[in-house]
């Protein structure tokens, strides 16, 4: 058959587009390629950084046609300018960060998080002296070892003394919005001990109003050397900076949060919203490549925990000795040198829906910034959810999940059931004072606090 | 006067042969530095051993020099994965076109770590570009205050006030003007880069200014009367006559100028956490490992080395380029 050059030229034009529609509309069941594919993630030298590590070595972004460069960041306040400026794509942060930003206490931008990275992790530790003080008030158990968990009932009278002889006693945290802050407020107040309000409306940030423990801000890999010298007697942070304390001999880490309170949630993922509109598939993507990390090291019983400390262990991760992030990431906690005790779910990355973002756990931090005043006026019960709706953004985890599910590297039973999941855990107990909460109610569940903001009070 | 020559006036000398005291003139200094250098090492260990941190005990040279050898082999493991990545790349690339034609493949460049042998070079080329536009902006500086009196009076206080100001109080700024200002989607040079080699700039530039204006206000008389006697126009004069005159003093300002900028981006990447031997060094300090101490002073002898280097190729620049040889000693 004989067709001229011209309208051959023009069925070929019509035949690829054509073509191009096929492929675009199979490709959209599947999942389309990253619209962006050369990304840089931001870190802080902790252990719960593990699942950004692993996507990496074990070739999981690379699966999804991502390049990912890895960077340790300074601080918690340089990581989050990096992601809002652009500098970094994402990073691992603080769950409280992407809240606190959207809702505008401190750096204001709106941050999203598709991802949560891990439960527990943290522990509090404090100096040797410190320690030495607390210890007559701890009951012993059979072998002479401290019963656990330790009570900040036990800190209280060193304070009071310290306070009474006029010194103050002044511990450490990561960053005005993390887990940190709010596990050591959590533990401190639950034995008596006021860790301060923040009011921002009157421009005081420091969160030191009415403390008995003075808190203030130490990046994590610092804690340590900051305890040593002094200026801290006792600080709340990730592993392995309480491990460290312990090997260094310089330390006794005294509670762990999982006994603070039982698989609470940890960091998470974070991308600016704009991020995730302008690249749709590299968001799911990276979220898909996150997901088999983690489901990797918790895979037959954390078998693969050694494999993921010794990548830790480089130096351009979290890079301090094997031993020292083995301790926590292969399920035992060492408080006080030689007492070693079984945690087996100290560090959880994919168990127990780890990973998925439960609107009740963003609420769990909105109630804690309330509670000290970070907000500083009664928000409803409403205005919790949607806030939560806003940060939290279980749909584009789902996406990625059920395609993982469906091509078969992932089984759908591990995730919880995304048709019927609301966001809401059921109503948690397993806090070290046995309160409950319930992520639907939060007003009502800060009411409970014998310290803390109560409704319609303003600082 | 140097320590060798000090040295042979101490020894009592029974009339050598010419040979011998050649041979001794040139083997003296080296055996002196050998010997000055093996002091070094036992004070080195033997105060190590007794410095006990929470971090295990001060390193030794032994241990540092163990040190070197782990990062050199760090370097080559970093390399055989790039190769490995690049290889997963182009399969993927291919892969990639054969599903979807439209593609156009594009190569990556290697998003693992930098390795200690990567971040030397990074410091190295950070810091000699901020000295050469430095140089570039400061010797003509230099060279119009020198020449001009009025000039040089306006600037002085300027000039005084900017030179004492520390890196650490420019970085802040520096960072903060580049990412306000320089806002590229596809950035030729990264930002970190652009910081730290504008802070090494803004702190290696007043030496040379100085020192330039100096030299050049400085020429002997006679050289300038030569100038005007045979007319030359301010071009000439400037060429022919001030710049040879002052290239002593230029050189001058230009080594004070590079030990300055080597000490200043070391300080600007520990702090700004930009790539660079600084923030390796910053980053071992946080890691906190049974290796960290002696990584880290691996890293300081390099430093010093590097510093040590940078110096002597300045003095060699200025023998090259100076008519005046006696004014380039040491």
């Amino acid at each position: 058959m004989f067709v001229s050059p011209r309208i051959r030229k023009h069925l070929l034009a019509c035949l690829s587009v054509f073509s191009f529609l096929l492929v675009s509309a199979a490709q959209a069941e599947e999942l389309g390629w990253p619209e962006k594919e050369e990304l840089t993630f931001g870190f802080i030298k902790l252990t719960d950084m593990a699942p950004i590590a692993i996507a990496y070595e074990q070739g999981y972004f690379e699966d999804e046609g991502l390049y990912v460069t890895i960077e340790a960041q300074a601080n918690w306040k340089v990581l989050l300018d990096g992601v809002i400026d652009g500098r970094l794509d994402g990073a691992h942060m603080l769950a409280g960060q992407p809240i606190a930003a959207t809702i505008g206490f401190g750096t204001s931008a709106h941050i999203i998080t598709p991802f949560s990275m891990d439960l527990n992790g943290n522990g509090i530790t404090v100096s040797n002296e410190i320690w030495e003080a607390m210890k007559p008030n701890i009951p012993t158990q059979g072998d002479g070892k401290p019963v656990h968990p330790i009570k900040a009932d036990a800190l209280k009278p060193v304070v009071d003394e310290y306070r009474a002889d006029g010194k103050p006693f002044n511990m450490g945290m990561v960053f005005p919005v993390s887990t940190h802050n709010y596990e050591l407020r959590y533990w401190l107040a639950a034995g008596g001990i006021h860790p301060g309000y923040y009011a921002p409306h009157r421009g005081d940030i420091t969160g030191q109003i009415d403390a008995d423990a003075l808190l203030s801000v130490t990046p994590p890999p610092q804690m340590p050397a900051t305890l040593e010298a002094g200026t801290i007697y006792g600080y709340c942070v990730g592993e392995p900076w309480n491990q460290q304390a312990v090997f260094k001999g310089i330390g006794v880490p005294v509670v762990t949060d999982y006994e603070i309170w039982k698989n609470n949630p940890e960091k998470v993922f974070g991308i600016t919203k704009e991020f995730a509109e302008k690249y749709p598939n590299t968001t799911v993507r990276l979220v898909r490549a996150l997901i088999r990390a983690a489901m990797w090291l918790d895979e037959n019983d954390n078998a693969n925990r050694p494999e993921a400390v010794k990548i830790l262990a480089q130096s351009n991760y979290v890079g301090a000795d094997y031993d020292v992030i083995a301790n926590s990431m292969t399920g035992t906690f060492e408080y006080e040198k030689g007492d070693k005790r079984e945690v087996p779910d100290f560090n959880v990355f994919f168990r127990y829906n780890a990973t998925y973002p439960y609107y009740s756990d963003a609420i769990w931090y909105l109630t804690q910034m309330r509670r000290w005043g970070q907000i500083s006026e009664d928000k409803s019960d409403d205005w919790y959810k949607a806030t939560a709706e806003k940060v939290y953004r279980p749909d584009i985890y789902a996406t990625a999940a059920q395609s993982l599910i469906d091509e078969g590297l992932a089984n759908a039973e591990d995730f919880p059931n995304f048709d019927t999941e609301t966001g809401f855990r059921k109503p948690q107990t397993h806090f070290i004072d046995n309160f409950v909460y319930d992520g639907t109610k939060p007003n009502e569940y800060i009411e409970q606090f014998p310290i803390g903001l109560k409704q319609g009070q303003v600082l | 006067m140097n320590t060798a020559t000090l040295f042979k006036r101490a020894m009592p000398m029974s009339t050598p042969s010419r040979l011998q005291r050649e041979i001794r003139a040139r083997t003296l200094p080296v055996l002196l530095s050998l010997i000055g250098i093996a002091g070094f090492l036992v004070i080195w260990s033997s105060a190590a051993s007794n410095i006990t941190t929470s971090l295990g005990n001060f390193p030794g040279p032994s241990a540092v020099y163990t040190q070197f050898g782990k990062l050199y082999e760090e370097h080559k493991a970093e390399r055989a994965k790039a190769e490995a990545f690049y290889e997963r790349q182009e399969k993927r690339n291919a892969d990639r076109v054969a599903k979807d034609p439209d593609y156009v493949p594009k190569i990556r460049a290697y998003t693992g770590k930098e390795t200690f042998l990567d971040q030397i070079w990074t410091s190295v080329y950070t810091a000699l570009t901020g000295f050469v536009f430095a140089a570039l902006i400061a010797i003509p500086l230099g060279i119009a205050i020198g020449l001009s009196r009025s000039l040089s009076i306006a600037m002085n206080p300027v000039i005084q006030v900017l030179k004492p100001i520390s890196p650490l109080a420019w970085l802040p700024l520096v960072t903060m003007v580049v990412s306000g200002v320089y806002t590229t989607t596809d950035p030729m040079f990264a930002k970190s880069f652009l910081n730290s080699m504008i802070t090494v700039m803004l702190c290696c530039l007043w030496p040379m200014v100085i020192n330039t204006a100096v030299g050049v206000a400085s020429i002997d008389k006679d050289l300038v009367n030569v100038s005007r006697v045979l007319s030359l126009n301010a071009l000439q004069h400037t060429w022919r006559i001030v710049l040879p005159a002052s290239v002593p003093m230029i050189f001058t300002g230009m080594r004070l100028a590079i030990g300055i900028a080597w000490m200043v981006l070391i300080a600007a990447e520990m702090l700004a956490q930009n790539p660079g031997l600084g923030k390796f060094v910053w980053d071992e300090f946080q890691n906190g490992s049974s290796e960290s101490l002696s990584r880290i002073l691996a890293a300081a002898i390099v430093i010093g080395l590097i510093g040590f280097a940078l110096d002597r190729g300045m003095l060699a620049l200025q023998r090259l380029l100076s008519w005046d040889k006696s004014s380039a000693t040491r």
